[in-house]
C-alpha cells in the first residue's frame, strides 16, 4: 500500500511540471504584456519595467529563471497587485476559499449522499420524485441566479443574513455563499448516490444477501459500500475545484478567496499570478486524485490486490 | 411423511408496462424429504421465478397472485418481510447460478459468511467463524482457515460455487434452491460439485430443487422431475421414465435436442419456433403452435393435468408412448 502511494507520488511530479511547461508558454502566446495599459507607457520606462521584471530576456531564459524559483518555492512577485508577492497573495485568499470549499463539500455529502440513498430505495416513489425534481432544478440553475436570489431572500427581505462581505470569517458570512457553491453539489451528488445505489441493490450479490436472511439494515451497509465508489471518484475533481474557489461567488460576495485570480490574472496578463493559480489548482487536482485511489483500494480489495 | 415443500396453484405474475406477463401460471408440486427434484426448463420457462417465490423474493412489479407455498407445512405466501427473513438461509436457502457475481466482491470471505450464520444464531463472532470454517472444510475448499481470509476475486470459479454452497449450509436448511449452480462451471468442476453435493445433502437429509436446463444434469442428480413450459408444469414424474419415455412431446423435444441422441455427423434435432411470449399466451395448450402433434382441439383449450400412477403426471391433450405407463 505505501509503495502503492509513493509511486503515484512519483508520477505526479512530471504531470505537474508539464501543466507548468504548457501554461507558460501558453499564457505567453497571448497577446498583450503586463504592463500595456490604455494608455501607452513611455518607451524608456516601458524598457526600465521589462528589465526589472527580465521580461527583456528571450523566453526560454525566462522559463528556465521560472523554473528555478519555483524548485525553491518561490512563485515570484505579483505583476499588477505591485505591493505583494504571489505567495502573499495566496496565504491571505487560499485559507478563505479553502474553508468555503471544505464547508460546501462537507455539506453537500452531508445531504446529497443520504437523499441519494432514500431516492434510490423509495425508487419511482413521491420521494424519489422530490428528490430527483430537487436535483435537477440544483443543476441547471447557475449558481449567478442562485446568489442574487438567495442574497434578495435572506439578506434584504427577511434580513437573517448579511448580503456579502468576508467579515474576518464570520458565520454569519459565510452561510450564503457556502449554500450557493454546495447546491449544484448536493444535486450532483444526490443523482449519482442514487443511480449508483440502484445498481448496487439490483446487483446479484444483493440477492444473495437477502437469500440470506440478512435484515434490511444490514443489505444497505453493504450497498452503501458498493455505491460509495463511483461517487467517490467524482468527488476528487469537485474537491479541488471547490477549494481553489469560486470566481463568481467569491465576486458576488465580495469574499477574499483565490477564485478570482484565475480571472484577474489572465485579464491583466499578470504572468506569475496565473502560473501560480495554475500551480495550485494542479497540486490540489493531483492531491485528490491520489486520495481518491487511496479510498478506492481501502474500498476495494480488487484494486488494491491486483 | 408430510412433503418438505409443497407448492400448490402458484401464479406469479409481473405487472410491467407491456401487460401482464405470466411468469409462473399454476405450479403444482412437492419434494419430498432428502428428494433431489429437478426443475427442467428452458430460458423463460418459469424456473427461476419458480424458485424466487419460493424464496419471497419476487419485487415489484412481480407478485405472487395465487396458489399456496408451504414449507414444512407453514404457509409462506402472504408472510412479511420479516417472517420471510426468519426463513430465509434458515429454512430455505438458494445458490445462485453465477458464483462471480453472488458474493460480494468487497468484502472477505469470512465477514460474509459471519454475517450469513449470526443472522439467523446468536453466536459469538469467534463460534460464527469456526462454523463458516468446518462449513468451507466440508464443501472440499483445502486450507480453509487461510481462504476465509480471502476476498471472492482469489477464489476460482469452482471454488466461489463452493463457497456459496458452504454458506446456503451454514444453517443446515431443510431445503435448498439451486438456481442452475453449475451452469457457468467448466465440466469436470461441474460433475464435481453435483457429486459433492448429492452426498453433502444425503447425508444432511436436505433435499433440493434442482433448476436447470441441463437434462444431463438432472438425469444423474435428480429423484424426481418436472418440466416447465410456458409457466406450467407439463411433465413429471420419477426421473428414469420421464427421461426413457416422456409423455409430453415438448420433454420428447427436449431430449431430442441432445447431441447424445443422434447419429455422429448427423444435424441436431431441434424444437421448431421459440418460446411464447409470456405476456400474449396462446388461448389453448402454450407449445401447440410450436408442437409436431398438434390436433384442433390443443389450439381451442389449454389440456388439464392428466394423472398416472407413481406420481406421475402430464398437460397434454394427447400425450406420447402411452404404452409405457399402462403397462
Amino acid at each position: 500500500m505505501l509503495t502503492y502511494i509513493l509511486r503515484r507520488f512519483a508520477t505526479a511530479i512530471p504531470t505537474l511540471f508539464v501543466i507548468v511547461t504548457l501554461s507558460f508558454f501558453l499564457m505567453r502566446l497571448a497577446p498583450g504584456g503586463p504592463f500595456d495599459l490604455e494608455q501607452p507607457l513611455e518607451a524608456k520606462v516601458m524598457e526600465n519595467l521589462r528589465r526589472i521584471y527580465q521580461l527583456d530576456q528571450p523566453l526560454h531564459a525566462q522559463y528556465l529563471t521560472y523554473l528555478g524559483a519555483l524548485l525553491r518555492g518561490d512563485f515570484g512577485p505579483s505583476f499588477y497587485f505591485r505591493d505583494f508577492s504571489i505567495a502573499e497573495l495566496f496565504a491571505q485568499g487560499l485559507p478563505v476559499s479553502m474553508r468555503l470549499g471544505a464547508s460546501a463539500l462537507l455539506l453537500a455529502l452531508t445531504i446529497g449522499g443520504p437523499l441519494g440513498a432514500l431516492a434510490a430505495f423509495r425508487q419511482n416513489g413521491g420521494a424519489d420524485h422530490a428528490v430527483m425534481g430537487f436535483a435537477t432544478a440544483g443543476i441547471t440553475i447557475p449558481n449567478f441566479v442562485v446568489a442574487p436570489v438567495l442574497q434578495i431572500v435572506f439578506g434584504l427581505s427577511l434580513a437573517w443574513l448579511p448580503v456579502g462581505g468576508w467579515n474576518g470569517g464570520a458565520f454569519r458570512n459565510t452561510v450564503l455563499p457556502i449554500m450557493t457553491l454546495a447546491l449544484p453539489q448536493i444535486a450532483v451528488i444526490a443523482r449519482m448516490t442514487r443511480a449508483a445505489m440502484i445498481e448496487t441493490l439490483r446487483a446479484n450479490h444483493i440477492r444473495t444477501l437477502r437469500a440470506q436472511g440478512l435484515s434490511g439494515a444490514t443489505i444497505a451497509l453493504h450497498a452503501g459500500r458498493g455505491a460509495a465508489l463511483p461517487v467517490i471518484s467524482y468527488l476528487g475533481p469537485a474537491a479541488a475545484s471547490l477549494l481553489t474557489g469560486s470566481v463568481v461567488v467569491e465576486t458576488i460576495f465580495g469574499i477574499p478567496g483565490i477564485g478570482r485570480y484565475f480571472v484577474e490574472g489572465a485579464l491583466n496578463r499578470d504572468y506569475t499570478l496565473v502560473m501560480g493559480t495554475v500551480v495550485v489548482v494542479a497540486i490540489f487536482v493531483l492531491v485528490f486524485n491520489l486520495v481518491v485511489d487511496i479510498l478506492y483500494a481501502l474500498l476495494d480489495p480488487r484494486v488494491r490486490l491486483d | 411423511m408430510a412433503p418438505v415443500l409443497e407448492v400448490s396453484g402458484l401464479k406469479t405474475h409481473f405487472f410491467t408496462r407491456a401487460g401482464t406477463v405470466k411468469s409462473v401460471d399454476g405450479v403444482d408440486f412437492h419434494v419430498d424429504r432428502g428428494e433431489v427434484l429437478g426443475l427442467v426448463g428452458e430460458s423463460g420457462s418459469g424456473k427461476s421465478v419458480t424458485g424466487f417465490s419460493i424464496m419471497g423474493l419476487i419485487d415489484p412489479p412481480g407478485k405472487i397472485v395465487e396458489g399456496s407455498i408451504r414449507l414444512n407445512g407453514k404457509e409462506l405466501v402472504g408472510l412479511d418481510e420479516e417472517g420471510f427473513r426468519k426463513v430465509r438461509g434458515r429454512e430455505v436457502a438458494m445458490i445462485f447460478q453465477d458464483p462471480m457475481m453472488t458474493l460480494n466482491p468487497v468484502l472477505r470471505v469470512d465477514t460474509q459468511m459471519i454475517e450469513a450464520v449470526t443472522a439467523h444464531d446468536r453466536v459469538s463472532h469467534k463460534a460464527a467463524r469456526e462454523r463458516a470454517r468446518d462449513a468451507l472444510a466440508k464443501v472440499g475448499i483445502p486450507s480453509p482457515e487461510e481462504r476465509l481470509n480471502a476476498y471472492p476475486h482469489q477464489f476460482s470459479g469452482g471454488m466461489r460455487q463452493r463457497v456459496a454452497i458452504a454458506i446456503a449450509l451454514l444453517h443446515r436448511p431443510p431445503l435448498i434452491i439451486c438456481d442452475e449452480p453449475t451452469t457457468a462451471l467448466d465440466v469436470t468442476i461441474q460433475s464435481q460439485i453435483l457429486a459433492e453435493m448429492q452426498s453433502l445433502c444425503a447425508e444432511t437429509g436436505t433435499a433440493l430443487v434442482w433448476i436447470t436446463h441441463d437434462l444431463g444434469v438432472v438425469a444423474g442428480l435428480a429423484d424426481r422431475i418436472a418440466v416447465m413450459y410456458a409457466g406450467r408444469i407439463v411433465e413429471t414424474g420419477a426421473v428414469d421414465p420421464v427421461l426413457d419415455a416422456p409423455l409430453h412431446p415438448y420433454t420428447s423435444g427436449l431430449l431430442g435436442s441432445l447431441p447424445a441422441e443422434g447419429e455422429p455427423g448427423a444435424p441436431l434435432r431441434q424444437i421448431r419456433g421459440s418460446t411464447p411470449s409470456l405476456a400474449r399466451l396462446p388461448q389453448g395448450c402454450a407449445f401447440a403452435p410450436r408442437c409436431d402433434f398438434a390436433q384442433a382441439d390443443c389450439l381451442a383449450q389449454a389440456p388439464a393435468v392428466t394423472a398416472f400412477p407413481g406420481e406421475r403426471g402430464v398437460r397434454c391433450h394427447h400425450p406420447l408412448n402411452l404404452a409405457g405407463v399402462a403397462a
